[in-house]
């Protein structure tokens, strides 16, 4: 038996590592993701007051502190039960859609983009957001630097800070839009929809015309049947605020379609001895351990499950791109049948960065978005409370239980990268199965496909385990039984 | 061979707002990668640990170092940084004092083991199986890291050249330090005296507040959900906590302009190394009577004063951490102040 060690694995959020072993036949007999870290927030904010955890939970995560912010204010509103005025929903939705434009373009570019704009087995010195900058010009360059600029303007009108914004509470928000914002807003909205155009452009210039990465993206060793998860509003349609949380199957059938409130009926987590990250899974199927396939409990929650447990995009020009999505993986444009290929989730990814700008721009225009009614004073005693949105990387799940004074007492996080941990891990096992063969040379591009199977999921293990401990390089050693080092290789 | 100076960016245990951070200063990172040549920056860059342990000490000109220190690779890396840089920088809040990450030292990590894989609600485990360092599979050893009892800031493992708070530090502050970096560096300029706090302010956070103050007289403290404050007046006037005369001026008083108060996120006030002593002393001087049962009860309206006066500041904080029962065997042996 052979071990290939991949550690720690990199550009993503967080931390990570692969223990990858071969047998006597240079063929890959196990393969396991492991998450090192753990920080435990669930465990400190005990005692805290309720109403700051919209601002001490978005430290989970500088990256999507946006979703613990606002998941964290609707668990208050639960907590205190308040219904929130329509223009302080609205504002928070605004806000919160300008971040996910900003959030899915850090990770189509700096993230997951270099991969296919440089191609997967570019040197490493060049494969990351510089050397992107260089090939395709520096005016692309300011193009996204511009865009997220954009965002994060929305974010600090509306939150006060661009990372770690603090003005929801339990009852609303503490800062309205007076008209003059809403103006700058929409400009800035404006900008944001000119960029998601030329985002479709850029993704159909890099990737969809060129026939070896649809190739990649279709090949077996990058797909896997689970079942999707994604929050969706009345009409089915993808929501990133608010709605009812729906499963459906391998084949596209509906599992459950849920209140956020009733998460625990639902999902439950396992706990593996290797790993500080647990494996939520489906109750309905129950833990089936690491399989795929109709009766799994292994499900996804991403932007790839989002679009497949929707009937379509509440905007019109994401509505479209949703249909030829569709159309061009599955041959079925009305979404009826789902997506199983994972490297298609950066295509997903780009159909959401859509609708989120579209929508900025619809609340932006909404005529109630300047009414200065933005707060409901709670009047009731806190209990318990739950709060839900669609993080960038999953359904993102607060649950809290306070004494009668609003004190924490108990705090229950599952976060949106944790919901693919099982598949994650799967889809890493598949990739090292499918590339790596007795007489492979396992070279530093080929640790980067196998890299590629979860870089898709932009997998946040900040949030996972509340933790960001820093990245290291790869360094891949190949030792027999015995633990010698038989051969070492580096990625440089 | 690039003469440019050498920067390095690095994250220990943070939550990547930090980084998040320095992008924001926008189309000003280009002129940061014209200056420097980027030897270490994981977040964006694939340069190796690897690379940075072959250097020369001394080699790399300025290192930003964000993030808490909870385990030996965070240690590793600061004891390694710190060699090899001229200058060692403890970027943001984590690095400065512990920042929330270190509200887990309020706690033990017992506690936060037993809640996270046996006893939280959605967590299926009926034998209680707890992640280990090392676990035999068929195939071989898997291993995990052992993480520390306590959350501690950078310069409790390392020595520390300069300090630059915030949560994060704020976009013109950070193009603020670097601007007057690049100008030390290209004009031969005499550096700051070591220990200096770059980009923030020498008053309190009260100082950049937009808000009025009157003389301070408070009867009873209310929090933030109770009540629509009035938008002018200061936030502490009115009753509500606010860590602002207890804390560094810098942000430009970003939350209290939005209607929230401060919580402290820029650090100590200058000339104050305590940071909830302060914040203890300023409202011992506003609460308005003299009859102790009274000063009781208007204290007693502040529910978590140790999770609110340290929210940012844990890790340096005079009381230290919360017990760690014994019985429970964890232990104080890793580090920490």
């Amino acid at each position: 038996m052979r071990k290939i060690e991949i550690d720690p694995i990199t550009r993503l959020e967080g931390h990570g590592k692969i223990d990858i072993f071969l047998d006597d036949n240079g063929e890959v007999a196990d393969c396991f993701f492991i998450v090192p870290e753990l920080r435990g927030f669930e465990a400190f904010c005990v005692g805290r007051p309720v109403e700051d955890m919209p601002r001490i939970t978005s430290r989970i995560c500088g990256v999507c502190s946006e979703a613990h912010h606002i998941a964290a204010a609707k668990a208050c509103d639960d907590i205190y039960h308040v219904e929130i005025p329509p223009t302080a929903r609205k504002l928070r939705e605004l806000m919160y859609n300008a971040f996910f434009v900003g959030d899915h373009t850090t990770h189509f570019y700096i993230l997951g983009g270099p991969d296919f704009v440089m191609g997967p087995e570019a040197p490493p010195a060049e494969r990351n957001i510089l050397g992107m900058i260089h090939k395709l010009g520096v005016d692309t360059g300011k193009v996204v630097i511009g865009a997220r600029a954009a965002a994060h303007a929305i974010v600090k009108i509306l939150g006060g800070k661009t990372i770690h914004m603090v003005t929801s509470i339990p009852g609303g928000v503490t800062k309205g839009l007076t008209e003059e914002e809403r103006l700058e807003v929409v400009e800035h909205a404006k900008q944001l929809l000119e960029f998601s155009k030329f985002t479709l452009q850029i993704l159909d210039d890099v990737v969809l015309t060129n026939q070896e990465y649809l190739d990649l993206i279709l090949s077996d060793t990058y797909t896997h049947r689970f079942h999707s998860m994604g929050t969706v509003d009345e009409n089915g349609h993808v929501n990133f605020y608010d709605g009812l949380v729906r499963v459906v199957d391998t084949e596209g059938a509906e599992i459950v379609k849920y209140h956020p409130r009733d998460y625990l009926d639902h999902v439950a987590e396992h706990v593996e001895p290797w790993s500080y990250l647990k494996f939520p899974f489906l109750k309905a199927k129950g833990w089936t351990g690491f399989t795929d396939g109709v009766d799994s409990g292994v499900y996804r929650a991403s932007p790839l499950s989002r679009l497949n447990a929707a009937t379509g995009m509440a905007t019109p020009l994401a509505q479209e791109q949703y249909e030829r999505y569709f159309k061009t993986l599955t041959g079925d444009p009305t979404g009826n049948t789902p997506v199983h290929q994972t490297l298609a989730t950066h295509w997903a990814r780009v159909v959401e960065l859509v609708y989120a700008a579209e929508r900025t721009m619809e609340l932006a225009l909404d005529e109630e978005i300047t009414n200065p009614d933005i707060r409901t004073i709670p009047t009731e005693t806190p209990t318990e409370g739950i709060g839900s949105v669609e993080a960038p990387r999953g359904t993102l799940t607060h649950h809290y239980v306070t004494d009668e004074r609003g004190v924490l007492q108990k705090v229950n996080l599952i976060v949106g990268t944790t919901n693919n941990h099982a598949s994650i891990s799967m889809s890493i096992k598949k990739a090292a199965q499918g590339l790596i063969h007795k007489g492979v040379d396992v070279t530093e591009g080929v640790l980067n496909k196998i890299e590629m199977a979860f870089r898709a999921y932009d997998p946040c293990f900040a949030c996972a385990t509340h933790s960001l401990p820093g990245q290291m390089p790869i360094v891949v050693r190949i030792r027999d039984v015995d633990g010698t080092v038989l051969s070492e290789t580096t990625r440089d | 061979m690039s003469t440019k100076p050498k920067l390095a960016l690095y994250w220990a245990a943070s939550c990547g707002g930090c980084e998040i951070a320095v992008l924001d200063i926008k189309e000003k990172i280009l002129d940061v990668d014209a200056f420097f040549d980027i030897v270490f920056w994981p977040v964006a860059v694939d340069f190796k640990v690897k690379d940075v342990e072959a250097m020369a000490d001394g080699e790399i000109d300025l290192c930003l170092f964000n993030g808490a220190v909870r385990t030996s690779d965070n240690k590793y890396m600061a004891e390694l940084l710190r060699r090899k840089s001229k200058i060692l920088v403890a970027f943001g809040s984590c690095a400065c004092e512990g920042c929330i990450p270190a509200l887990s030292n309020t706690t033990t990590k017992k506690a936060t083991m037993d809640w996270a894989f046996a006893d939280s609600p959605s967590t299926v485990n009926p034998d209680r199986i707890m992640p280990q360092t090392r676990t035999e599979t068929p195939v071989g050893v898997l291993e995990l890291p052992e993480f520390w009892e306590t959350v501690c800031s950078l310069d409790q493992v390392t020595d520390v050249d300069y300090f630059v708070p915030g949560c994060p530090p704020q976009a013109h502050q950070i193009w603020a330090v670097l601007e007057t970096v690049i100008d030390i560096m290209e004009n031969n300029k005499p550096l700051p005296p070591k220990g200096t706090i770059l980009g923030a302010g020498e008053k309190t956070c009260c100082d950049e507040c937009p808000r009025t103050r009157e003389e301070k007289t408070i009867k009873g403290f209310v929090r933030i959900h109770e009540v629509i404050p009035d938008p002018d007046k200061c936030l502490l006037d009115q009753g509500i906590v606010c860590m602002g005369p207890a804390t560094r001026s810098g942000c430009g008083g970003l939350c209290v302009s939005v209607g929230v108060p401060c919580r402290g996120c820029y650090g100590p006030a200058p000339n104050s190394k305590d940071q909830g002593t302060k914040m203890i002393s300023a409202l011992a001087s506003v609460i308005d009577s003299d009859d102790p049962e009274e000063i009781d009860r208007i204290l007693d309206g502040i529910v978590d004063p140790v999770g609110t006066f340290y929210r940012f500041s844990m890790a340096h904080a005079t009381l230290g951490r919360v017990a760690v029962d014994a019985a429970s065997g964890s232990s104080e042996s890793e580090g920490g102040s």
